[in-house]
């Protein structure tokens, strides 16, 4: 469909384009530069090639983080994404409780990051915590400054207290939309409560499931946050995950070139799986029947 | 006056119209008739100028408007989907498009109830649409066109969505209503039916040309040829191959004389179109021909009733007055009056219509 | 298989109506037999939907008892009712093949493995979905939809009615008259009872044997085609089936004859004298056009050519008259209208005066 008559529309675009260069591409190539310089501070740079990373690639300590990091996005997952639709499920769809659910699941959405980790560390603390003194009390002993597994849970909880609302909130979206005839048609067929549900709701919500999946496994997999100030990555490198090593090494050690080529393949890695993401999803509209729309 | 000179819309390596010319009067009703996808909504689009044409000119009174963005041409449109302002009342949309033109209040609010009046809508002018019927959003949407003044109303398909007795109603109205404002109207549709109903003028399109332009009733008693006869019959018209020798037809062993009128054809193979309602279930007085066939279904709709019938490998539709109900698979004759033919030739050219109708509604 | 009762059906959408106006479904009393084609017509707002929720048990009635067969169904769940449903949008599941999608019903049903899949090919068969069985259902024109969603009721041997909900919404119009055909066959073949909610009369004339006309809320007509055509029990149906509707005029009628204006017409059957809101009913078919001086003079305000017949649209004493005037024919200069008698209904306040030849 061509609209020949002006092209202005295009200039009110352009404070957007000036806006996402300064922000996001100009620091992304900044990065990129780095990754391939080495540098003894004074400013002075030398080419370093790709010297960074075959080191980066080699390091177990990378591939000690990127492991956690996997490990971690997909427990939240495999919790986050059943947890959601179980929710939503029971969830009323109409009636004076739709608003007060709607609130109520959006509102740990509204807590910024570092005050959830705070809210948690706190909870947890066996000295004052509420629920670490509870712990304690019932004989386990439980201790997420010294205990791995602890740390683990603790970040683990956090993150579906504080996120479970979003898969929610898509999953509710999905169901509402589903015209009351398919329940009608399935209970006329005399499909079981189950088979409504494989047959019919989860069909209708895959593709906002869908994008609950690729936003949780993005969100996650950039997890700082939380263990940041839980234990700052401990005990011992417990919960290092990526970009709380990469912080370390960029301004801890000061070390730019692998901290930069080190971001650079934690970005591919997202960008990668949101791609997959995007082609799976595109491939779904197009099972859709093509519709005609000329005349 | 309103002129498309040699217009056509090409998308990709296809074109979606061809060559299309067409002089609209002022104060003038036009059908664009065609089944769907025959480029119907496209040309209403060129004609808005919602999209620019590959190649041809427009002109209106006398100037080309191809340069003059949609918003500054005088133009009302109104769609199959009952579009209005969702937030405004009845009022509010109808006298929208006048706010921006700076007439008086008072003028305004006189022109929003003399329409609202002619619409029937008065009593519901402090409603919002979708507390409306479908009838009453649409008429909305058609008070909101009347009152715009416009030069140009393009109406596409505007009484599909609306129950049937509505749309008899309106389709009654319409005419009247706009004619009165001296606006070239254009009204698209698919129902044959509703073109002769609106009366006018009609162009048949068919695969994004226009086949044919002229008077309604004209066009569809003699169609220039075997698509724009097809455009204009619905149920589709009967098809049937003939062979015509002296003053006599063929038709699978059957054999019936021509009328005089029809004796001077050239001898040789025609194809033959007969309307759903001169197939005959009755034997006429006249000489026909008579075929046996099978009734395939018979479909009712008050007044009239369509009984599908199968010859061979023919597959006829009939119209017959009243309610008949005819027992489906049972094989009964049917009469077929040369006289109500439509010849064409080899290449689809119409060559003969029904001779009683040669000369008239010309 | 059963018959329907409707025993004192009505229902208000109110808790509390308080008069006649708060029903949306006016007291109905009927019998609808047991492998009959029904069709409920009427304009949007008639109470059609509303009745045909109650029967499929979406809806409880305010008052009243659907019966099916000799089981009082009124308070059973629509599940539990045995019926079949198609509805305006099609139905269907989007992750299930075709064949999958109409053993459904029947795999609910606990129905054995081989007794499905006999079930199953026999019904692709008779939808001529044949060549489409082991696609999925998602990518299927919507009149292949609505044919896997009326599948899935005839696959199933227990159903006591079928119900179509405007299942011809969203199928474009000329495979409209092919499915309506095949909907009539197969109620042919399976005889199941099957109740068909419209506001086209095409469908609702071609479909059913017996159609129930509905206005405002009430059942103002149960009769066949033929019947809603030429014995109109109600000014509405007049004017809803057929198209122009019936013309209905004021007119005094005394006896055996009506007077419009001060232009007599004799009547085939004597009325007696009737009082209240009299109007006279006649087709525009039975009106005949013409220059005979024993008509009735009248003003011919618009011509309507559609080349089968024209439609006269005129006045008689101020009142609008439409009348159909065969092909071929001609509008006099001075025309007068004849009126067929024995065509001629007569209406007191709006219902059909019915009276022995």
């Amino acid at each position: 469909m061509d609209k020949p008559f002006n092209n202005k529309a295009w200039f009110l675009v352009l404070p957007v384009f000036i806006l996402v260069a300064i922000s996001a591409i100009i620091p992304l190539m900044t990065v990129v530069n780095y990754s391939v310089q080495d540098t003894f501070g004074n400013n002075q740079f030398f080419w370093a090639g790709t010297e960074w990373f075959v080191e980066v690639l080699h390091s177990q300590r990378f591939w000690d983080a990127f492991l956690k990091n996997i490990a971690f996005s997909a427990t939240i997952l495999v919790i986050e994404i059943p947890l959601g639709i179980v929710i939503a499920l029971s969830m009323p769809k109409r009636g004076i409780w739709v608003p007060f659910c709607l609130v109520l699941m959006s509102l740990p959405l509204l807590i910024p990051w570092n005050v959830v980790g705070t809210i948690w560390q706190v909870f947890g603390r066996a000295d004052i915590g509420l629920l670490g003194y509870f712990l304690d009390w019932l004989g386990i002993s439980y201790n997420y400054a010294t205990n791995a597994v602890d740390a683990w849970i603790t970040i683990i909880i956090m993150d579906v207290w504080h996120w479970t609302s979003l898969v929610v909130l898509l999953s509710y979206a999905g169901l509402v939309s589903i015209p009351e005839a398919y329940y009608q048609a399935a209970r006329i067929d005399g499909a079981s409560k189950w088979k409504v549900f494989r047959y019919i709701q989860l069909p209708k919500m895959n593709r906002v499931l869908l994008i609950a999946v690729l936003l949780r496994f993005m969100d996650s997999f950039m997890v700082y946050t939380e263990p940041f100030v839980l234990t700052g990555g401990g005990p011992g490198n417990s919960t290092t995950f990526l970009s709380i090593d990469l912080v370390k090494m960029a301004i801890g050690q000061f070390d730019l070139g692998p901290a930069a080529a080190m971001s650079l393949v934690y970005f591919l890695v997202v960008l990668l799986v949101s791609w997959v993401f995007f082609t799976v999803m595109t491939n779904l509209d197009a099972d859709a029947p093509e519709k005609g729309v000329q005349d | 006056m309103f002129e498309l000179k040699n217009i056509s819309k090409k998308v990709g390596d296809g074109y979606h119209i061809r060559d299309v010319s067409l002089r609209l009067e002022k104060g003038s009703l036009n059908v664009l008739l065609g089944p769907t996808l025959s480029g119907k909504t496209t040309l209403m689009r060129l004609m808005a100028g919602l999209d620019k044409p590959t190649e041809g000119d427009i002109i209106f009174n006398g100037e080309s408007v191809l340069g003059v963005p949609v918003q500054k041409r005088n133009i009302a449109m109104v769609y199959q989907q009952f579009i209005n302002y969702p937030a405004m009342t009845v009022y509010e949309n109808i006298a929208s498009p006048m706010r921006i033109s700076g007439l008086s209040k008072s003028d305004i609010d006189k022109k929003v109830r003399s329409a609202a009046e002619l619409m029937k809508l008065s009593e519901f002018l402090d409603r919002t649409p979708l507390n409306l019927s479908g009838g009453q959003q649409q008429r909305t949407a058609l008070a909101r066109a009347l009152v715009k003044g416009a030069e140009l109303v393009l109406l596409d398909e505007p009484l599909a969505n609306l129950d049937y007795k509505l749309r008899e109603e309106l389709r009654v109205e319409l005419p009247r209503l706009f004619a009165e404002t001296g606006a070239v109207l254009v009204y698209a549709t698919t129902e044959p039916h509703e073109a002769l109903l609106l009366g006018g003028n009609t162009a048949t399109l068919s695969e994004g040309r226009i086949t044919q332009f002229g008077k309604s009733i004209s066009v569809h008693n003699n169609p220039v040829d075997l698509s724009t006869a097809q455009i204009f019959s619905d149920p589709p018209m009967n098809m049937l191959n003939v062979k015509k020798s002296n003053g006599e037809i063929e038709f699978e062993g059957e054999k019936a004389s021509l009328p005089q009128e029809l004796v001077s054809l050239p001898d040789g193979n025609y194809k033959v179109g007969v309307r759903p309602h001169h197939i005959q279930l009755v034997k006429p007085s006249e000489d026909t021909l008579t075929v046996t066939a099978k009734i395939a279904t018979t479909e009712i709709t008050g007044s009239e009733s369509f009984i599908h019938i199968e010859k061979s490998d023919y597959q006829w539709v009939a119209l017959t007055h009243g309610v008949h109900r005819v027992d489906i698979g049972e094989t009964v004759p049917v009469y077929l009056n040369p006289s109500d033919f439509f010849f064409f030739d080899g290449h689809d050219k119409l060559v003969a219509s029904p001779a009683r109708l040669q000369g008239e509604n010309n | 298989m059963a018959k329907i009762t409707l025993e004192k059906l009505a229902h208000s959408y109110f808790p509390y109506p308080k008069s006649e106006a708060d029903f949306a479904l006016k007291e109905i009393n009927h019998v609808w037999d047991d492998g009959g084609a029904y069709a409920l017509l009427g304009p949007s707002g008639c109470g059609k939907t509303t009745l045909l929720n109650i029967i499929s048990g979406l809806l409880t009635p305010s008052t009243g008892n659907i019966i099916f067969g000799d089981q009082n169904v009124t308070r059973l769940q629509p599940e539990q009712r045995d019926i079949a449903q198609v509805f305006q949008f099609p139905v269907i599941y989007d992750t299930m093949t075709v064949a999958e999608n109409l053993a459904f019903p029947l795999i609910n049903r606990q129905v054995p493995k081989d007794e499905i899949s006999r079930r199953v090919a026999e019904m692709i068969d008779i939808l001529d979905l044949g060549a489409k069985a082991n696609r999925k259902a998602k990518g299927l024109t919507a009149d292949e939809k609505q044919k896997i969603s009326l599948g899935r009721g005839l696959v199933r041997h227990d159903v006591n009615a079928i119900l179509f909900d405007e299942p011809l919404t969203v199928i474009d119009p000329h495979m409209k008259w092919q499915l309506r055909t095949k909907l009539k066959d197969l109620h042919r073949q399976f005889e199941h009872t099957m109740i068909y909610v419209t506001h086209d009369q095409t469908e609702a004339l071609t479909f059913a044997d017996k159609v129930v006309v509905m206005y405002e809320g009430e059942v103002v007509q149960i009769g066949t085609p033929e019947e809603l055509f030429d014995r109109p029990a109600h000014t509405f149906v007049g004017y809803f089936i057929g198209s122009p509707g019936m013309n209905v005029v004021p007119a005094d009628v005394q006896g055996q004859t009506a007077q419009i204006g001060n232009y007599k017409v004799a009547l085939t059957k004597s009325y007696g004298d009737l009082n209240g809101n009299i109007e006279l009913g006649i087709r525009p078919e039975f009106v005949k056009i013409s220059e005979d001086t024993k008509g009735m003079p009248i003003q011919i305000t618009a011509v309507e050519d559609i080349g089968r017949y024209k439609i006269i649209r005129a006045t008689v004493d101020g009142k609008p008259l439409d009348a159909v005037m065969p092909e071929g024919e001609s509008v006099p200069t001075h025309p007068t209208a004849l009126l067929d008698s024995s065509k001629i209904n007569i209406y007191k306040d709006s219902h059909l005066v019915r009276v022995e030849a």
